[in-house]
């Protein structure tokens, strides 16, 4: 096997400005008065709806089961009344249907139970059930369904799991604090991916901003499982899958293709704490952890905060600077500016990033590409940003894809941090990979 | 929470926070040691050529963007690169209205025409300087001694001429290394050349300040610096092997390397970001291409000097070069071409 590369090539160094909250334990958020749940928080089909308007619900009851293989049942977070069904707003600005859900003044956090799932009898494959039915998607921030990440298509292995705990969004600090606070969870929760993939080891890969995490983790290391931990250099985007799998394997994943193909599979080390904490239960995910930061923010943090709550009651609770005006679900990166604040917490919310009028650049001027080739230094994936922006403004997108390797291209944004013409090229990219993808269906 | 006005962009939501308009006042920067090294050495005849180079440039871009209905383009500090650049080729008693007119090849012809910033093939100050050698071949190989008494005292009767005159030349003219060895098999000291203590054009003389100014850009990642790393190299090597087979047909190659145009040339002019390849490998071997057409002209070709053809076939090439060498893409096996 070859050795591992320890990085990847390419990549930047963003300013992380993860200090502020890395220090503060997850605190438990309250109860919003009303609770807004969409039924599409994932890839894949919606939920289906199995309650009524004006029924009562308990907390960890189901409200919509999974809809096909590729979906996953939501929980009630809080247990209170269906005010009505009806349209929620979305962070991509589309109305999808959702339930408003108005808790019991006397709500707790008893929740209901559901089948447990045990480490040491089920099988790979009740497992996987276990995983869709508790709602567990990819809590950094993709929302892929889990248990379908984790089902190993026919003729394929899976030789090592791969735990990602980089984190490489500036401003966050959810999975540093999920790694130095819930072990035990990540540890039993390695031990029902292992079985449920079949990997041999598994690797805890986190980035040297972290090493107090890493120290930890490896401290508490189980016994007789072949589990380690390694330590890569920060830079970004050291999250994405294919960069952590070339970090810690010295493997790449085929253009187009899946971690599988190099028997690896990747899960984020929050969804991990989820597997561990929700399956000996049976108990489905009801909260997350999501640090609420920027320097707009007063009480800066890391909140467990109950899916559906609404986004204008966290910045309440948390206290925000009056000139706000950026708000972001995600890292500064890779995350979404938010339009409207009548939206609420899903369960890919990895983060809130609140800038102040001082941080936002007022548009910059864009010039012409001048060929300087620092998006091809940065592109993690060594694609040509430049080459491609110029043949997104020719609109000729099937040579982007088909000579430039577009569809590779998975949004982190280097190149754009780095442009010094200011040229909007991720924003082109997406534009030019949902164009591909309109006409390739047509 | 009162009623506020969100700010909505897309992702990334940081940005490195360098701009054009930043890198191009920064290669204004770098070249200040060589422009004032060139006023000290050459005296008020080369302050003029520079700044009439510059302001031609300048006024050229800014009047052919307002007649083309664009914004004008003359801040973004890249016309005032051309200017400077274009200046520092000439000698130092070029004749202002002849500058003039060579400012605006270079900006209406090397740039404009091609679409502006961005879009240029070649770079514009060396399109503008062979506009110049093929139109008055004679005025841009009068030479005047560096350091001369009056050069602060009176300006070169040539520098004045009236346009369309043939410009007076007197004795006052050196000849260059460059042509001191080609015509009369004399070479100068390595030493002499890098320090500029010999004739040529205005800001060629002197290497050192040259490099300072290189260093400086290299040091604020603004130049890729395996351009002119494999230009000098591949003129070293290059030369130094025909030195070792005849050093008596042949130049050492520190002559070489310090002589004529070579270091303005590889250090700030075929650095052109937007006329160079875009990948290392890329510039490598457009570094390597232009550093033997350098030593081929200058050893057998008809001119003393070979720097300016070189860097205008690297630039012509350059497309080519970034068609066929590109980094092999995460997860492919071939490079595609």
């Amino acid at each position: 096997m070859k050795t591992a590369k320890q990085t990847f090539k390419h990549g930047i160094h963003p300013p992380e400005n993860k200090e502020e909250t890395n220090g503060l334990p997850i605190r438990q958020f309250s109860f919003a008065p009303l609770i807004i749940l969409p039924l599409a928080q994932h890839i894949g089909a919606p939920s289906k709806l199995v309650i009524r308007e004006g029924q009562e619900v308990v907390r960890g009851q189901i409200l919509a089961e999974s809809d096909g293989y590729l979906s996953v049942p939501l929980h009630a977070p809080v247990s209170g009344l269906v005010k009505k069904i009806a349209y929620v707003p979305t962070i991509s600005g589309k109305m999808t249907t959702g339930i408003y859900l108005e808790p019991f003044p006397s709500s707790t956090q008893e929740t209901l139970e559901g089948e447990a799932i045990d480490i040491d009898s089920a099988s790979p494959e009740e497992i996987l059930i276990g995983i869709q039915q508790a709602g567990i998607v990819g809590l950094g921030g993709a929302a892929f369904p889990t248990h379908a990440k984790l089902k190993i298509p026919d003729g394929k292995h899976c030789d090592t799991l791969i735990i990602n705990g980089i984190e490489c969004e500036p401003y966050l600090t959810t999975d540093h604090r999920v790694m130095l606070e819930q072990s035990d969870d990540i540890f039993l929760g390695i031990k029902y991916l292992m079985k449920a993939t079949g990997a041999k080891r598994t690797i805890i890969g986190i980035e040297a901003n972290k090493q107090d995490a890493a120290d930890l983790l490896r401290e508490r290391l189980p016994k007789n499982e072949a589990i380690s931990v390694e330590v890569v250099p920060v830079k970004y985007p050291q999250g994405a899958e294919k960069m952590l799998i070339t970090a810690l394997l010295g493997k790449e994943v085929p253009s187009r293709g899946l971690p599988i193909d190099v028997n690896a599979v990747v899960v984020n080390v929050a969804t991990t704490a989820e597997i561990g904490r929700l399956l000996p239960h049976g108990r489905g995910i009801q909260e997350r952890v999501i640090t609420i930061t920027g320097p707009g923010v007063k009480k800066k943090g890391n909140y467990l905060i109950p899916i559906g709550t609404p986004l204008r009651y966290v910045l309440e609770q948390v206290g925000v600077d009056e000139s706000v005006s950026e708000v972001y679900m995600g890292g500064p990166m890779m995350g979404v500016a938010v339009a409207n604040l009548d939206i609420s917490i899903v369960k890919g919310t990895s983060g809130i990033v609140v800038f102040n009028k001082e941080q936002i650049e007022q548009a910059p001027q864009v010039y012409p590409c001048i060929k300087c080739g620092a998006c091809v230094d940065a592109c993690p994936l060594s694609l040509n940003p430049s080459k491609l922006g110029i043949l997104a403004k020719f609109e000729s997108y099937e040579k982007m894809a088909e000579e430039y390797h577009l569809m590779d291209c998975f949004e982190c944004g280097s190149c754009s941090y780095v442009c010094p013409s200011h040229i909007p090229l991720v924003q082109y990219f997406r534009l030019s990979k949902s164009i591909v993808r309109k006409r390739k269906v047509a | 929470m009162k009623k506020q006005t969100l700010h909505i962009s897309t992702s990334p939501h940081l940005a490195q926070g360098t701009s054009v308009e930043v890198i191009m006042r920064n290669v204004v920067i770098a070249l200040m040691p060589a422009a004032l090294f060139s006023i000290y050495a050459f005296g008020w005849n080369a302050a003029l050529v520079l700044i009439t180079a510059v302001v031609s440039c300048l006024l050229t871009e800014h009047i052919l963007c307002r007649l083309a209905n664009k914004r004008s383009t003359v801040s973004d500090w890249s016309a005032i690169i051309t200017g400077l650049l274009l200046g520092l080729t000439l000698p130092p008693i070029f004749p202002l209205w002849m500058t003039f007119l060579g400012g605006v090849f270079a900006i209406g012809m090397g740039k404009f025409l091609f679409g502006g910033l961005g879009y240029n093939v070649f770079n514009p100050a060396l399109v503008g300087r062979a506009v110049l050698q093929g139109a008055f071949p004679v005025a841009i190989t009068t030479w005047y001694a560096s350091f001369s008494a009056e050069r602060f005292t009176t300006l070169h009767s040539a520098v004045l001429a009236v346009p369309f005159m043939e410009p007076v030349i007197d004795g006052t003219s050196g000849a260059t290394p460059l042509s001191a060895f080609k015509f009369d098999g004399i070479t100068s000291e390595a030493s002499d050349l890098a320090l500029g203590l010999v004739s040529g054009s205005t800001g060629e003389t002197s290497s050192v300040f040259i490099l300072l100014g290189g260093l400086y850009l290299v040091w604020r990642n603004f130049m890729n610096w395996r351009i002119p790393v494999a230009i000098l190299a591949t003129v070293f090597v290059f030369s130094g092997i025909l030195y070792w087979i005849d050093p008596i047909e042949y130049p050492s190659p520190l002559f070489m390397l310090f002589s004529g145009g070579l270091m303005l040339g590889a250090v700030f002019m075929a650095t052109d970001m937007v006329a160079s390849p875009i990948t290392s490998w890329g510039v490598i071997i457009y570094g390597i291409i232009i550093g033997a057409l350098v030593v081929i002209i200058r050893l057998w070709g008809g001119l003393p000097e070979g720097v300016m053809y070189a860097i205008l076939l690297g630039n012509a090439i350059s497309p080519h070069i970034d068609r066929l060498v590109r980094y092999r893409v995460y997860g492919t096996s071939l490079k595609t071409s």
